[in-house]
């Protein structure tokens, strides 16, 4: 065997950096490793271990139910996010005063984040006689029933969400200030319009940076718990009963901790497959950019 | 032209962004009527018994007790998570040992790791320990730098300091703990206020782990007992009193942003995630 060197100064130890990262591995095994290997044993081997213990569990009407949820919200929402907050950081980008202003004002609902003030606030917005329904009469259109319709009651969380695109545009933007502005100019040379910059030297130069912001959005959008919670408490007809919801139903309402735990542990091995097929697809990986 | 239309859509947007924030302030001094009929933001009357009330709660006890729950989380985590991120991160940034490559991939695994995914399991291993309804579920993970983003903010920092600094204080005699709380930290304060600031955001966010873990009113951070509240009032009731109960829950969060803001988005945009 090759024995590896390592190359630390004169006088430390190959153990020192082992010793100062061991809060990290106590922790990781604690809190990752377990969690996993915890999940999926009272998730799937309560009744030993078979195969068949598995597929009556992914064959579970409500557990496709509110996978098909997620899956939608995701899908609706973190595109739209992406685009609004790239949209914004590049209109902020134009060197123009008071930016600032601006990025603060823009920043502050992202901060607020998953506060439940905020969530009662949104709740409160969207009722039927709410403000958006109040807008909405003003502009001369219908009153929605937000809270009755299916499709209305997952889109007011999107929009919740859509709402606080602040923390994605603020990492859009320091991306965006990295971009060195001679390939702007040599574009510029080149014959390059305003919209063809932005395809041909934008998104190029910033694309590792999308891919990050799409992960972290995606993770987000699919352990969505805490609004469809409040808000719309999973209704109507499960319109917004979220995997988080379900977990969350499953071990605290019916006592079903076996599925709690099955879905957990699937949520988080399709997390994982997501991340890996998005890194695939888009062939971004560190060392090919080096 | 085109930067005044610039400027109309940013303001646009600015307006959407804030107007609910306003309202909310606003709607906490109207009657139930007003709410309703109203999309102005501005209240026909300024009174402040609606605040008295609000501050009293629909639960046995006052905002005060909740914010002095929340805070009895907040700080340890705050002291939990400065330091055992400091510490994993200069390990990671400064020094060379077995498995570091795995450990590192961990630590990214740890940063995209759904806490909905894991919070089941680890909620029957605190259970088994007698600890639910104790502050430890909260605090404790804060210990084992459970906030992978912290540690790779922090390892960007230290990779922006010439490895010359920590020559120079080997050579004074600093060993490896005095070299990094001597003459590495005071360089990355930028990036300590980002982690101080994201842990009490986060931690006065947080909702998930509070509901599963505590259980007694007693113990209630200030986001259980907005729900409580929300709960626990019906149809007809004044809903001013709980919009003014969400406005002093978001004080705390946006006073903390404002001071540390230059700062903290500094720490953001320079750390980690631009990298």
């Amino acid at each position: 065997m090759k024995t590896r060197i390592y190359r630390n100064p004169v006088g430390v130890s190959k153990y020192t950096g082992l010793a100062l990262i061991s809060p990290f591995i106590i922790g990781a095994v604690l809190f990752i490793i377990y969690p996993f290997i915890a999940s999926f044993i009272t998730g799937f081997t309560s009744d030993g271990i078979s195969v068949e213990n598995f597929r009556n569990i992914i064959s579970d009407g409500r557990i496709k139910a509110s996978a098909a949820v997620t899956l939608k919200y995701t899908i609706i929402l973190v595109p739209l996010k992406l685009a609004v907050s790239l949209g914004v950081a590049f209109l902020l980008n134009m060197e123009l005063k008071g930016i600032g202003i601006y990025r603060t004002a823009f920043y502050i609902p992202s901060i607020l984040g998953a506060n439940l003030a905020v969530i009662i606030m949104w709740q409160y917005l969207f009722t039927s006689g709410g403000l958006v329904n109040q807008l909405l009469e003003k502009a001369g259109l219908f009153p929605v029933s937000w809270y009755g319709d299916p499709d209305a009651a997952l889109f007011i969380i999107v929009l919740l969400r859509l709402w606080e695109f602040g923390s994605a545009m603020v990492i859009f933007l320091a991306a965006l200030r990295d971009i060195p502005r001679e390939l702007y100019d040599a574009a510029k040379v080149d014959g390059c319009g305003r919209l063809r910059c932005f395809f041909s030297v934008t998104i190029p130069q910033i694309k590792n940076i999308i891919f990050i912001n799409l992960i972290l959005q995606t993770i987000a959008a699919m352990q969505e718990f805490s609004a469809p919670y409040m808000i719309t408490n999973g209704g109507p007809l499960g319109s917004t009963r979220t995997v988080g919801m379900l977990i969350y139903e499953e071990m605290f309402i019916y006592g079903d901790e076996g599925t709690a735990n099955a879905v957990s542990w699937l949520l988080f091995v399709f997390i994982a497959a997501v991340i890996f097929l998005m890194y695939r697809l888009t062939g971004i990986s560190g060392r090919k950019q080096k | 032209m085109k930067k005044a239309l610039i400027y109309l859509l940013l303001t646009a947007v600015a307006v959407i962004m804030l107007y609910p924030l306003l309202w909310l302030v606003g709607a906490s001094f109207k009657t139930n009527e007003e709410i309703f009929s109203s999309v102005w933001f501005m209240p026909k009357s300024l009174g402040t018994e609606v605040y008295k009330n609000a501050w009293d709660t629909v639960t046995p006890y006052t905002m005060g007790h909740y914010f002095i729950n929340t805070f009895m989380i907040i700080i340890p985590k705050i002291a939990f998570a400065v330091i055992s991120s400091i510490l994993v991160a200069y390990g990671f940034a400064r020094f060379d040992f077995p498995m570091k490559r795995l450990f590192y991939a961990l630590l990214i695994c740890g940063m995209l790791m759904p806490s909905i995914a894991t919070v089941m399991p680890l909620y029957r291993m605190w259970s088994r320990l007698g600890l639910i309804d104790t502050y430890i579920p909260l605090t404790i993970p804060a210990l084992f730098a459970g906030e992978g983003m912290f540690v790779f903010i922090l390892i960007q920092f230290f990779k922006g300091i010439p490895k010359e600094f920590d020559e120079a204080a080997r050579i004074d005699g600093c060993g490896t703990l005095k070299t990094l709380f001597f003459v590495l930290v005071p360089c990355i304060r930028p990036a300590v206020v980002s982690i101080v600031v994201f842990t009490f955001l986060w931690t006065m966010n947080d909702f998930l782990t509070p509901l599963i873990m505590i259980q007694s009113v007693e113990k209630y951070p200030l986001s259980l007992a907005l729900r409580l509240s929300v709960d626990s009032t019906g149809q007809g009731y004044e809903q001013s009193k709980i919009l003014a109960m969400s406005v002093i829950g978001i004080i705390p969060s946006i006073s903390v942003f404002a001071i540390a803001q230059k700062k903290f988005i500094s720490g953001i945009t320079a750390g980690g995630l631009s990298g």
